[in-house]
């Protein structure tokens, strides 16, 4: 095929299209990920019982302030590695903030507690629970997310699907945040900090295989 | 470049708007900048290949033009993804690969190369591997050039069936061109 033809075949009556859609494509599936996430958190753990009080609805709000701000930076970045070249654009600093800021909220908790107590506040009670159950619900939002992404143009893909599994990780942490009972800021700059992180990890291995195009 | 950088950015603005003699202006130019980019990466005994990877770019950008950003400058969109097609080419045939800058735009309209040879892909051969729908429809409005409208008429489709088997279509193609150069 001479490559003439195929720029006639190609432009013949070409269609608009919109700039806008990676955006949206992306968050309808991180928005539908976050529902069966929120769905499946429900369905086999339920909200936390201890509702009537308020240190409790204080844990909510700083759990949901901590992984909301990495959702909606991972969300941010997604936008621009879907683009060939975003990867560029991308700012690993602003990318490690939220994490950065829980270690020095964590060590200045710490700081005021008894040697005794640290273990406690660090280990809290279900920390299995919590690094069992957020990989396993990410699982659903990553497919999704996954899924528009190859629709999109990164050209990163370890980049891309490191940042789909943040995405991912960070939206199952929230689901999780609304069961967990473990209040103390070490832990929650442990194991959710943790539990995110190895969501990257994975969706960067797998992103490099899932992704080409 | 700043002067090629503005006509090309300019093209494809108006083609993302389904301008198509912008975006047969633009795409010729790439196929240009695109062949002499790859000839000037690749070693002699590739070079039955460099036209093969134009047209694969050429597919991919148009497939994947919903991701030029018009806030960004146009020139790095299409060099990233000159540079990711030249990886998984190198990748493919050679392994491991040294290291391409991704700030290096300004190479992909270095050199303009109209010695244009055939690919080793064939037309008639590729769509025949599309559903016989999907191929009507490509067959009237790509081919033939006729509207929407008119290739509904005549394949007895709606309109809206028409366009999403066009869209579909050219992803097939290039899906099928990028697949079956793996191994």
């Amino acid at each position: 095929m001479k490559t003439d033809d195929l720029v006639r075949i190609i432009s013949t009556n070409v269609e608009a299209v919109s700039y806008r859609e990676p955006q949206r494509m992306i968050l309808i599936s991180a928005g539908l990920g976050a529902v069966t996430a929120l769905v499946a958190m429900l369905l086999f753990l339920g909200v936390r019982t201890d509702l009537s009080e308020l240190r409790a609805w204080q844990f909510i709000m700083v759990k949901s302030a901590f992984t909301g701000a990495i959702i909606g930076i991972s969300l941010a970045n997604l936008t621009r590695i879907a683009r060939p070249g975003g990867e560029r654009r991308v700012s690993i600093a602003l990318g490690l903030l939220p994490f950065v800021g829980a270690l020095i909220v964590a060590i200045a908790s710490l700081s005021i507690t008894p040697l005794s107590e640290w273990k406690a506040m660090i280990i809290g009670q279900y920390w299995l629970l919590c690094l069992l159950c957020i990989p396993l619900n990410a699982i659903v939002p990553f497919a999704a997310i996954i899924w528009v992404m190859r629709k999109l143009a990164p050209t990163n893909l370890m980049l891309a699907g490191a940042m789909a599994g943040r995405t991912a990780g960070s939206i199952s942490a929230f689901a999780y945040s609304l069961h967990c009972t473990d209040d103390s800021f070490p832990f929650i700059a442990l194991w959710y900090s943790l539990t995110i992180a190895l969501c990257a990890v994975l969706g960067g291995l797998v992103g490099q295989r899932l992704l080409r195009w | 470049m700043d002067t090629i950088e503005g006509e090309l950015k300019g093209l494809m603005q108006a083609s993302l708007g389904g301008d198509e003699a912008a975006y047969r202006n633009v795409l010729g130019r790439l196929s240009r900048y695109l062949r002499g980019y790859y000839r000037a990466r690749l070693a002699a005994q590739s070079a039955p290949d460099i036209e093969d990877l134009v047209q694969e770019t050429l597919l991919a950008i148009h497939v994947r033009r919903h991701t030029y950003d018009p806030a960004q400058p146009f020139t790095p969109w299409v060099y990233a993804i000159a540079r990711y097609k030249l990886i998984d080419y190198l990748r493919r045939t050679r392994g491991p690969v040294k290291s391409l800058p991704i700030d290096d735009a300004k190479e992909i309209a270095a050199r303009d190369d109209h010695l244009a040879s055939e690919s080793t892909f064939d037309l008639n051969q590729l769509l025949g591997q599309l559903s016989p729908k999907v191929r009507d429809a490509i067959r009237y409005v790509k081919l033939d050039g006729l509207s929407v409208a008119e290739a509904a008429a005549r394949g007895g489709m709606s309109e809206s069936a028409v366009k999403v088997n066009v869209h579909r279509g050219m992803k097939t193609l290039s899906a099928l061109i990028a697949k079956g150069r793996r191994p």
